[in-house]
């Protein structure tokens, strides 16, 4: 058995990009500050070192650009790999990804394919300030044709970037900011069951699903740990890829506990754990003793550093949530609080 | 950079004063032929002539099938026959093409079948044609937008050590983009063999050229981007080939990117859905109708004893039947497989698109079953 060794998630993302470039020659690395300087997070550190300013370069700073040229480019028979600097400076690039990275294949009846991976450093966590620490997953889960794959562990980081350089469509690959420094013992080296696309069941657990990805994870397990100690045994699903979205799995789970909460960054209204929660209650509605719960940022532009905390879903809110599952068989009066209108 | 190459660098990144032209408005050529530039060949020419015969009758009969009801929509280019041509006849079969809705002509002739040019405006599906066979990029409806593709195929064809050169056709009003001024830069930072072809047409549907631009000229937009840059009289075929070729040469020899602006005008409204008269008065029409580069190649070529009554009669006959077959293989009817929506999305459809597949299935039988009680 090979040996684990302590591995941030960072240092895993750098790995997977090096055995890629190695291991396929068209593979290319560019966007803002991925050069000299290995991007303003270090994912992509030593690479145009070790492997040339032809494999992994600057380009001028501008994201739809950058986005644009890597159609361009991946028509040519490349699999670019670009990184968006921060989630918010994305946005640029939207048109090019939703009206020309998801929908290339379909224009063309497969004739062109986008094989390309947009990474994107994202969410908060970090004291970043504003523009910096957007969740914007929701809009390209929305997006038809494109794969949406957010890691929670170093392990999942490297091996979903590397199932993403290899798959033929175009993958957004969100990364966690704030779980780039996290370290794990992991042989990178060693594949883990599951395949692109599976979630995965982090702990298991008897009385309530908590749904999770990317950010949350982590802290769905911090909850997880803390509900135990009371006597709640919480399941936790991370989902590893939201597109495409494991529905078996989630529902497997839901069915055997019978209560499900949904754990997301980003602000609720709309976003993908509304998706999740509709789903579930669509699936399991003879399984579920309590309503669907989200856990999620507030419905705010977000906040500066020092109220991020105030923002970002903790093990408090996770664990009230918990509480409003009825296991008492009281009703959840939530929605009855002082100021609540509805 | 002493003064002196200042001024060589910057003067060879500028386009010429006026626009480029071998033949006047009356077909006569002009007195001073354009210096730097060679004229294409009689053959050439000759060809460039049957081409834009047989593009002017695709796109008559294109808007004449889409007020039949034939075609959901037909963005015409009457008018822009000599840069639809000279586009397609500057570049190799092995070349790519980054078109927009509007350059069905250039398509056709780039020899795809006319009918597969039109499945996106008939409605089949959003592109008819193969475009890794063809090299030509599916037709380009958010504006400028391909033009940054374009740029990267050239630059994957030159990683690659190929020697292909990639144009990109754009309009006036998608100078304005700002996917167009990044494609520019990239280009010229990457020294991509790309060439940006602009058909300045007056009009971004309803909106002047004065409301777009306050530059003297659009080709002036390639010098702030250290792209070489020229204009030509986009309705003289002669001249439009001959900066064309010589924009292609430069890209493939490995010098960077160029920028072409072809002074041009769009003799129909935007599409038909459109109502020019709100916007544009007879006369000007009237005026550019005067400029028209078909007549103008004619007359020229004639006048040369490059083309008798027999080429010309060879010309129409050609158009005739294109057009005829054009009209036999429109008028019938289509039918779209509602099953296909699902099997393009991604390589392998998702489990969810699966079950929609099935979804729509039983929603297709159930009508099936109601329609024959």
């Amino acid at each position: 058995m090979a040996e684990t060794t302590k591995v941030t998630m960072a240092q895993a993302l750098n790995t997977a990009l090096r055995d890629a470039l190695r291991e396929d020659d068209r593979v290319l690395v560019f966007g803002e500050d991925v050069g000299p300087l290995g991007g303003v997070f270090r994912i992509t550190d030593g690479l145009t070192r070790d492997f040339g300013e032809e494999r992994c370069f600057d380009t001028p700073l501008a994201e739809a650009g950058i986005v644009g040229l890597a159609v361009g480019m991946a028509m040519g028979g490349f699999r670019p790999v670009v990184e968006m600097q921060f989630d918010a400076f994305a946005y640029p690039a939207f048109e090019q990804i939703a009206s020309h990275v998801a929908k290339l294949r379909n224009r063309t009846r497969g004739r062109l394919t986008l094989p390309m991976v947009i990474r994107v450093p994202y969410a908060g966590g970090i004291g970043g300030v504003e523009h910096h620490c957007d969740s914007s997953e929701a809009y390209y889960a929305h997006t038809p044709g494109l794969k949406v794959v957010t890691p929670a562990t170093a392990e999942d980081a490297y091996w979903l970037l590397r199932d993403s350089i290899a798959d033929p469509d175009p993958v957004v690959f969100l990364e966690p900011k704030k779980l780039y420094w996290s370290r794990e013992d992991t042989d990178l080296g060693r594949r883990g069951a599951l395949p692109f696309g599976r979630a995965a069941v982090r702990r298991e657990g008897r009385d309530a699903t908590v749904v999770a990805y990317g950010p949350s994870v982590p802290v769905a397990l911090a909850a997880a740990e803390a509900a135990a100690a009371e006597g709640i045994e919480l399941e936790v699903v991370d989902l590893r890829t939201i597109v495409p979205f494991d529905d078996e799995t989630v529902t497997a789970s839901v069915r055997r506990t019978g209560r499900c909460l949904v754990v997301q960054e980003a602000q609720g209204f709309a976003g993908v754990g509304a998706e999740i929660a509709a789903r579930v209650q669509e699936r399991c509605f003879h399984s579920l003793a309590a309503p669907v719960l989200r856990v999620a940022g507030f419905d705010i532009p977000y906040p500066p550093p020092k109220l991020e905390h105030a923002h970002l879903p903790g093990v408090d809110r996770v664990l009230d949530a918990v509480d409003r599952l009825q296991f008492g068989d009281e009703p959840d009066t939530r929605h009855l609080l002082k100021g609540a209108v509805a | 950079m002493s003064v002196k190459s200042l001024r060589q660098t910057v003067q060879g990144l500028l386009p010429s004063l006026t626009p480029v032209r071998f033949v006047a408005e009356d077909g006569t050529p002009v007195a001073k032929p354009p210096v730097g530039y060679s004229e294409p060949s009689e053959e050439a020419l000759r060809e460039a002539y049957r081409r834009m015969v047989l593009g002017r009758r695709f796109d008559t009969q294109a808007t004449a099938l889409t007020k039949q009801g034939r075609l959901a929509v037909y963005p015409s280019s009457r008018g822009q026959e000599a840069c639809q041509i000279g586009a397609v006849l500057a570049l190799r079969p092995d070349d790519w093409l980054f078109p927009t809705y509007r350059d069905s002509v250039a398509l056709v002739t780039r020899g795809i079948d006319p009918v597969e040019v039109l499945t996106l405006l008939r409605g089949d599906w959003h592109c008819g044609y193969d475009p890794a066979a063809t090299r030509v990029a599916p037709q380009c409806t958010p504006l400028a937008t391909q033009v940054l593709h374009a740029t990267g195929m050239a630059e994957a064809q030159r990683r690659k050590g190929e020697d292909g050169v990639a144009m990109a056709l754009i309009g006036d009003g998608a100078t304005s983009e700002g996917d167009f001024h990044e494609a520019l830069n990239f280009a010229a930072v990457l020294r991509a063999p790309v060439v940006f072809f602009v058909q300045n047409n007056k009009y971004a549907i309803s909106v002047p050229l004065a409301r777009q631009t306050a530059a003297p000229a659009l080709a002036y937009k390639g010098i702030g981007y250290g792209v070489r840059s020229e204009q030509v009289d986009g309705n003289d075929l002669v001249a439009v080939l001959a900066v064309l070729t010589d924009a292609v040469a430069h890209a493939r020899a490995g010098h960077g990117p160029v920028l072409v602006e072809a002074h041009t005008y769009r003799m129909d409204a935007h599409t038909n859905a459109d109502d020019a008269t709100r916007y544009r008065d007879a006369e000007e029409v009237e005026r550019w109708g005067a400029a028209d580069p078909l007549s103008r190649l004619e007359t020229h070529l004639r006048a040369r004893g490059v083309l008798t009554d027999a080429d010309t009669a060879a010309a129409r006959e050609e158009a005739e039947a294109l057009a005829a077959d054009l009209r036999t293989r429109m008028n019938a009817d289509t039918t779209a497989d509602p099953m296909e929506l699902f099997d393009h999305v991604y390589a392998d459809p998702t489990p969810q698109l699966l079950e929609q597949r099935a979804q729509l299935a039983a929603e297709l039988a159930e009508t099936a079953l109601t329609q024959e009680d």
